[in-house]
């Protein structure tokens, strides 16, 4: 079964093929659904018999990954390396499978085929039905692509397509001005990341001569030193590959200060921000650190740097959550938030725990997305939560699965998110605990703000209009079960990945990951060994902040009091609220600077195009004229002018020596007497001189 | 002071040359014919003078054909003249300009 | 008397020659025709009288005849048919006059020029040639003759010839229509 893990990506593909090209506009929605959810489903389930085939091989019993190259991609040829020497530079097509890829694919998969199946409820209306699903399923085999590749460049172009997706998906209402705006912002913002994790592959090309992760992280493996020795900037190879990747899921990630696009990105299809934005995408920052740890560990630099941008980070989108009234805008600075302690987590060496996390995330997150679609589509596209309220009552199964997802978000025990986050916080507190401080005080103002969106939305008596409360009903099944699903997901995902408590181990999760996660050298990742005291103390810490939060946020929003405990809130400290309100300011700063500064810098080329460039061209075109006009002038003048004098002076001639024909006979006869004396003249001067 | 052959031959040019200015100059083409006998005659005058510098009589005979000749040319010349003054009424050479242009 | 007699030759040349000369002048210059006729006879009988002086006699008298009593006559005869007397307003001289009159200048100061300079010896006072034939003495009349009719009979006929085309011609170009 695991040899046909190459369907797994390709299957997506078939569907944009069937549903974009081939039968484009030529289907009903049914079919178009049936296609799309069907590939992806397909997907998944070839995608789980293939980790269970693997699972059960020798090569998973040896703690080898399953590799399947499917063909010679780019066979280039000689490259030379910065070391002099010359390498046979070529890349395949082909996947990777182990343990981090598996759970990957399977996240992927599975929230991947619920959302789908969720589209078809929630687009059900929208015109542009079939068009979604081609970008829906693009994306999909774009992701795959990326979790599954072998090499980096595979990697690459899974990146990039996402990337693609993304933007065709945010601005996915292209009728409307804002959606295709927040796409390209999108799509910016990703690239210069982008720029930087090219560097990162520029750097590995021309030191290993591949790309291939095997072949890399073996030779690193095998002899550190070939990536610790200096290499540029005062940063050793590794410390610089690692920073340029960073950069890379610096932007893909949103985290700061390449955040800005994904609360934007809030404009897209809520299941597309769902997908995207907090299951698959975002994460594939994470995924690249995770996949790439050799080189992080061989570079601590570089790695407390990742820690402290992921704590900045998911401190400074908790705080704009408080302030946020999108429902929508709230879970996307949340998903900011969570991504900053998955970094958080890689920096400071958990990499199976940031995957950990990534994997509970991606079912509470996604839930809560899908959750809040079920609420829009509800209030007929009303997103503000200042007018919701009450609406427990209306929608009572999109209530209680956003409830779940809220408890797990928030680290209540027994939830999925309890562990994962705990576990992060476990790992950083040894040794950083500065960070794991910041950690500690952003889980609380997390619950804070998740429990506030929650009292807002869905407590309270309904604050909207007649018109909208007219219209509140409950969504159709195939927009509840997804939720249903995704509800159970974030509660077991948790369960997988029990901490280690003394003898107590349950961490089938961190095992599972053990073997992608070797440590190399002598830069061992300190394993926890925290005491069972210290442990259950952290654990007991973070669940009290957790209430602490929840208390806060009930206090103010809870019950009956609606807005107005926010309002005092705000009243109390206006400036706060004010800059919280506007996420900081980041935005206006962008544009003052980069966007006003690339504006006028691209009206400035054009001038110098339209003035310069163009001037030179218009100026060869006076000078092409004014020669042509020289030498018309020198051939009418000149030219002509010579032969126009030739018969003038003919003219002029004949005209004078018309004059001796008088026809006078006598004057004909003087001027032969004239002649006779001429000649006479000169027989006398000749008979002189002789 | 003896006359030689020197001072007929200056009669003879001054003979000639006055003849000539005639034939240059007159309006009228009886006296222009009268100038070219006038001419013709000076020409006599010039051969005598040789003929005697030489004691030859080549001379004379030349100086008679040049009178019978000179009596031809004149009886043709002036039956040009009354062939013109019967065309054109006058003796005019000035207007007898055909040949103008 | 004696000055007479031993400038005798010399007088009577530059009296003929004034003569012929002022008659020449007045051949060209004067308006009537008729009068530039007469003019022309005194010229050509003046010329007569040089050629006397020059040992010519049978030329002398040839010139009498032929030019004075053949051309004068046929001049005037001439100009009484065309009864040119009548033209008198219009002008004697055409514009190209000044012009003519420099070039007669130069022409005679050229040949005066080399005519006065070329020195020609004396030559004989009464050439026994002019009247005798083979040592005879006839008379110049008989020596021309014996020249003429001997030596150069065949430009004589051509001459003849010539005299009998000029007459046709002189009949058909003066002839009525």
């Amino acid at each position: 079964m695991r040899e046909a893990l190459w369907l797994v990506p390709l299957l997506p593909f078939v569907g944009v093929l069937l549903n974009g090209v081939i039968l484009w506009k030529r289907i009903p929605k049914r079919v178009v659904a049936l296609i799309a959810c069907g590939t992806v489903g397909l997907s998944c389930l070839i995608g789980v018999g293939a980790i269970a085939s693997y699972m059960a091989s020798p090569e998973y019993a040896t703690h080898e990954p399953f590799e399947q190259v499917l063909y010679l991609w780019i066979p280039a040829g000689a490259l030379q390396l910065s070391d002099g020497g010359f390498a046979d530079f070529s890349v395949e097509m082909g996947f990777l499978l182990d343990p981090l890829s598996a759970v990957m694919l399977f996240v992927v998969t599975f929230v991947g085929f619920w959302i789908h199946v969720y589209s078809i409820g929630y687009m059900h209306d929208d015109p542009g039905f079939q068009r979604y699903f081609v970008y829906l399923n693009l994306f999909m085999g774009a992701m795959l692509l990326l979790v599954l590749g072998n090499n980096f460049l595979v990697l690459f172009v899974g990146w990039e397509g996402v990337g693609l997706c993304s933007y065709l998906l945010i601005g996915f209402w292209i009728q409307e001005k804002f959606p295709p705006y927040a796409g390209r912002k999108a799509f910016i913002v990703n690239r210069i990341g982008d720029a930087g994790f090219l560097v990162g592959l520029f750097a590995l090309a021309s030191t290993f001569g591949t790309l291939n992760y095997r072949e890399i992280f073996g030779r690193i493996a095998s002899d550190p030193r070939l990536v610790e020795g200096e290499y540029v900037l005062g940063l050793s190879l590794a410390a610089f590959v690692a920073l340029c990747l960073f950069i890379g899921a610096v932007g893909k990630s949103a985290q700061i200060p390449l955040h800005v696009w994904l609360p934007d990105a809030m404009a897209g299809p809520t299941p597309v921000s769902a997908l995207i934005h907090a299951a698959t995408m975002v994460t594939a920052g994470v995924y690249m650190v995770a996949r790439s740890n050799v080189l992080y560990q061989l570079a601590p630099g570089i790695s407390d740097l990742v820690a402290v941008i992921g704590a900045i980070t998911a401190l400074f989108a908790a705080t704009i959550g408080l302030a946020q009234t999108d429902i929508k805008k709230v879970l996307a600075y949340s998903t900011v938030s969570q991504l900053g302690y998955m970094f958080l987590a890689a920096g400071v060496g958990a990499y199976g725990v940031a995957i950990f996390h990534l994997a509970t995330h991606a079912f509470f997150k996604g839930l809560m997305f899908l959750g809040s679609g079920s609420v829009i589509h509800a209030m007929g596209g009303e997103q503000d939560m200042r007018k919701m309220g009450g609406l427990r009552k209306v929608l009572p199964t999109t209530y209680w699965t956003f409830l779940v997802g809220t408890l797990a978000i928030a680290g209540i025990p027994g939830f999925a998110g309890f562990f994962s986050k705990d576990q992060i916080l476990a790992s950083a507190f040894e040794g950083h605990k500065l960070l794991w401080m910041v950690g500690l005080v952003t889980a609380g103002l997390t619950a804070c703000y998740m429990f506030r969106l929650l009292f807002m939305t869905f407590w309270g008596e309904f604050r909207g209009s007649e018109e909208q409360r007219s219209h509140l009903h409950e969504s159709p099944p195939v927009i509840t079960i997804p939720l249903v699903v995704l509800a159970v997901g974030a509660v077991v995902s948790g369960w997988i990945g029990l901490p280690r408590l003394g003898h107590w181990d349950w961490n089938w999760f961190g095992h599972f990951l053990e073997p992608v996660m070797a440590t190399v050298g002598d830069h061992g990742e300190a394993a926890h060994h925290l005491s069972v005291g210290l442990e259950l103390a952290l654990m007991a810490l973070s669940v009290v902040v957790a209430a602490l939060g929840i208390y806060m946020a009930w206090r103010t929003y809870g019950g009956s009091l609606g807005l107005a405990g926010g309002q005092r809130w705000a009243d109390r400290f206006p400036t706060l609220h004010r800059w919280l309100e506007n996420k900081y300011y980041v935005d206006e700063l962008y544009d003052a600077t980069v966007v006003k500064g690339t504006w006028a810098s691209a009206r400035g080329l054009y001038r110098f195009d339209a003035n310069v460039v163009d001037g030179a061209v218009n100026g060869s075109r006076h000078v092409t004229v004014g020669t042509s006009f020289l030498s018309g002038f020198f051939d009418k003048y000149v030219v002509d002018g010579l032969v126009n004098l030739v018969g003038w002076m003919l003219q002029r001639w004949s005209h004078f020596f018309r004059r001796l024909q008088t026809g006078v006979v006598s004057q004909y006869a003087l001027v032969i007497a004239v002649g006779m004396v001429v000649l006479v003249f000169f027989y006398v001067v000749v008979a002189l001189r002789g | 002071m003896d006359v030689g052959t020197t001072h007929y031959l200056v009669l003879s040019g001054v003979l000639f040359v006055i003849g000539m200015v005639g034939i240059l100059t007159r309006r009228n083409l009886i006296v222009v014919l009268m100038s070219i006998e006038l001419v013709l005659n000076s020409v006599n005058l010039n051969l005598i003078a040789f003929s005697y510098q030489h004691s030859d009589l080549t001379g004379q005979i030349f100086a008679i054909f040049t009178i019978a000749v000179a009596a031809g040319e004149a009886a043709v010349g002036l039956g040009i003249l009354v062939g013109l003054y019967r065309l054109r009424s006058t003796t005019h050479l000035d207007q007898a300009a055909e040949l103008k242009g | 008397m004696d000055f007479l007699v031993a400038n005798g030759p010399a007088l009577l040349f530059y009296l003929f020659a004034s003569i012929a000369v002022a008659a020449a002048i007045l051949v060209i210059s004067l308006r009537n025709p008729m009068y530039s006729a007469i003019a022309l006879l005194v010229t050509f009988l003046s010329m007569a009288a040089l050629f006397l002086l020059r040992h010519a006699e049978f030329l002398a008298i040839v010139q009498i005849f032929v030019y004075g009593g053949g051309i004068m006559v046929l001049f005037l005869f001439v100009i009484m048919l065309v009864n040119l007397h009548r033209l008198r307003e219009s002008r004697m001289f055409g514009v190209q006059w000044p012009m003519a009159a420099v070039v007669g200048l130069i022409l005679i100061a050229l040949i005066g020029f080399v005519v006065v300079n070329t020195p020609f010896g004396p030559a004989e006072a009464s050439p026994e040639s002019f009247v005798s034939i083979d040592g005879e003495s006839v008379g110049n009349t008989q020596a021309v003759a014996w020249l003429l009719y001997r030596e150069y009979l065949l430009p004589f006929e051509i001459v003849s010839v010539f005299l009998l085309v000029a007459m046709i011609g002189a009949v058909v170009l003066a002839r009525k229509e």
